[in-house]
């Protein structure tokens, strides 16, 4: 593993590395204009689904197969939106690609609308990335000037508009049924699925949602092949027919108290520990972790004894986690209060909640009340137990809402009171020593702006 | 006749109109206009969201619609020349974001969401701003303050009221 050569950030640190004539120079666009030659774009879609590539916007979904899942012989027009709201908390890789080489993002982009036969691509960038937009704007004209978008792309036939959105930080934007509500001009409500946007998405035609690090994987599946991608990560089980493997190079974000913040290109499946002592120089001042985000904030927790697992699609999950996530993995040390953590969660998710579905609107509202109670000496340990209800109730998992949001919003305090909860039953017993019994049913709180 | 004072200058209006062949409705065009709007006012009095509403052929109930959800763009009156987000998600606030926010805010003599009374900074309280591996951090108007102390966030909020930040 120590001979792993990073080369989705092969770029990130040389001078110039964002402008075309550096992608060049490193083989950029060649494959593209190989494959607008002598491929058709089901020749394109059949590489991306046999490299195993999944999505690494979050959901994991294999990006062939999504790719398929398009009317076949669709008159058009086909949408490509790329999804680069980057809100999860913990995760910038999608920033430093756009940023250092917007152009590798822009050859997937454009492999991608050939495969899926989109002529039109959205860029979907959050507001709060100002240097992203200006490097993609400018990679967006050179790559016109140099016929690399446009109307009939070296000769090719294929024709392509590319252009970036800019969103007005929401986090519910990068749902992928939100984005598109956005796009159109609407509030960002998810849109329940069926139909997928596969069907019906953007100005209701078929459309393709991916994430810029899918994207940028797409280009160098087409640079280095199939066989390159495969060599990299964790194959699919063999004893389980359903598991698609964790093929390829992951960007991993590693934050919190590290001795070195960063974001390090690695095979899937390196351990938490692996990339904190590695890469990242351990957790800071020597201090040891209390507990990791194994990939963004949504999807809970890893304990201490829990930091070999494999930050593959299918590691976290078999710890409690609700899956690999982005992969940003936040390091939380022995110092922090697990009570301060989980209030910092809750008070995220009811801030984003979009509001549209009533589990999440109250029970994100009502987990954040119940925190800044406990953080107030007015805790009960029966607020345990509803805590855990509210977690065991909301989300698209057990079916309470339209999109999946509420599970991330769940997710930190199911792990939280399941792997903590001897520390939140101390805090409370310490910080309410007259009233921490009490059950019976606590009077309203005044009315406080939700948002 | 009486003219009214249009909000929307021609720039504007001109720079929404050069847009609109991106997308196939003119519906899609909201969010960018309202940021044209914003961009240049820094707010979006409601008198602009019908003018914006009128261009593009929709209900002014429809883009306020859509400008309310986003709680981003101010209505009553203009955001400070500079507009901070001081980063509190879980990422800053492990490295003290929460009590640089808080610095921020004593040091300019304002609550969070406040404006200095010269109008010169707004200072907001933000969820993550994807620049954890800065922590704690902040964006002020497009330049992104990394790894803030309490020393380099009081020379921002100095700056910022002597006009010299973004
Ligand atoms: C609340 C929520 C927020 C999301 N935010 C993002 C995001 O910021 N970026 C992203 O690529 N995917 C995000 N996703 C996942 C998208 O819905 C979608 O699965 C993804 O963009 C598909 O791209 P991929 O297949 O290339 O990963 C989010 C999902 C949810 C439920
Ligand atoms: S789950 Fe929450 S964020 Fe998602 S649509 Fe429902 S209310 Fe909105
Ligand atoms: S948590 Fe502050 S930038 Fe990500």
């Amino acid at each position: 593993m120590t001979t792993f050569q990073p080369v989705l950030l092969e770029a990130v640190g040389v001078a110039g590395s964002h402008t075309l004539a550096s992608y060049r120079s490193r083989g950029g666009y060649a494959p593209l204009e190989r494959m607008l030659k002598e491929k058709q774009p089901t020749d394109v879609i059949e590489l991306v689904k046999a490299s195993g590539l999944r999505g690494r916007g979050g959901a994991g979904f294999p990006t062939g197969l999504k790719w398929t899942f398009l009317p076949k012989d669709h008159p058009g027009p086909i949408y490509l939106c790329i999804n680069a709201d980057e809100s999860e908390p913990g995760t910038f890789n999608n920033r430093i690609l756009m940023e250092d080489d917007p152009h590798q993002v822009i050859e997937g982009i454009i492999l991608s609308a050939y495969a899926t036969r989109a002529t039109t691509a959205y860029l979907y960038l959050r507001y709060e990335y100002p240097q992203s937009w200006d490097r993609l704007q400018g990679a967006i004209d050179e790559a016109y000037a140099a016929g690399l978008l446009g109307k009939n792309i070296q000769g090719s036939g294929f024709s392509l508009d590319l252009y970036l959105h800019r969103g007005a930080a929401a986090y519910i934007c990068g749902e992928e049924t939100g984005l598109i509500e956005s796009l159109e001009g609407k509030r960002a409500w998810p849109r329940i699925k069926p139909p997928f946007p596969a069907i019906e998405g953007l100005f209701r035609k078929p459309t393709v949602v991916n994430n810029i690090e899918t994207m940028a994987c797409v280009a160098q599946i087409a640079r280095r092949g199939v066989d390159w991608f495969r060599s990299i990560g964790v194959p699919s089980d063999p004893n389980n027919p359903r598991d698609p493997g964790s093929y390829g190079p992951k960007l991993y974000c590693l934050s919190g108290h590290v001795e070195r913040p960063g974001c390090y290109e690695a095979p899937l499946g390196i351990t938490a520990r692996q990339l904190i002592d590695g890469q990242g120089g351990g957790v800071w001042k020597g201090r040891k972790a209390k507990a990791v985000i194994p990939g963004g904030i949504s999807m809970g927790l890893l304990t201490e004894a829990e930091l070999d697992t494999p930050l593959d699609f299918a590691g976290p999950g078999k710890v409690g986690c609700l899956g690999l996530g982005t992969a940003a993995v936040v390091v939380i040390d022995e110092t922090v209060s697990i009570v301060d953590f989980l209030h910092n969660s809750c008070r995220f998710f009811a801030h984003e909640s979009c509001g549209q579905c009533t589990p999440c609107r109250e029970g994100t509202a009502w987990s954040l009340r119940m925190l800044e109670r406990i953080r107030a000496g007015k805790g009960r340990l029966k607020d345990l137990e509803l805590l855990a209800e509210i977690g065991n109730t909301m989300g698209m998992m057990p079916g309470s809402t339209i999109c999946g949001l509420a599970d991330g919003a769940a997710w930190p305090i199911k792990n939280a009171i399941k792997k903590f909860r001897g520390e939140f039953e101390d805090y409370i017993k310490r910080t309410n020593p007259s009233g921490w019994m009490v059950t019976d049913p606590v009077p309203a709180l005044p009315i406080v702006a939700a948002h | 006749m009486i003219t009214t004072q249009r909000i929307l200058t021609p720039e504007m209006v001109a720079s929404i109109e050069a847009l609109a062949p991106r997308y196939p409705n003119r519906r899609a065009l909201t969010l960018p206009a309202l940021h044209i709007v914003n961009d240049e006012l820094r707010y979006v009095p409601y008198e602009a969201v019908v003018e914006v509403a009128q261009l593009l052929g929709l209900a002014p109930a429809e883009v306020q619609d859509t400008l309310s959800f986003y709680q981003f763009f101010p209505q009553d009156k203009p955001s400070g020349e500079t507009r901070a987000w001081v980063c509190r998600s879980i990422s800053c606030a492990l490295r003290g974001g929460e009590e640089i926010l808080d610095h921020i805010c004593h040091a300019a003599g304002i609550d969070p969401y406040g404006t200095t009374a010269d109008g010169a900074l707004t200072v907001e309280p933000a969820e993550c701003l994807g620049a954890c591996d800065f922590a704690p951090c902040m964006l002020a108007g497009k330049t992104l303050h990394k790894n803030l102390t309490k020393e380099s966030a009081e020379a921002f909020v100095r700056d910022a009221r002597a006009g010299k930040s973004s």
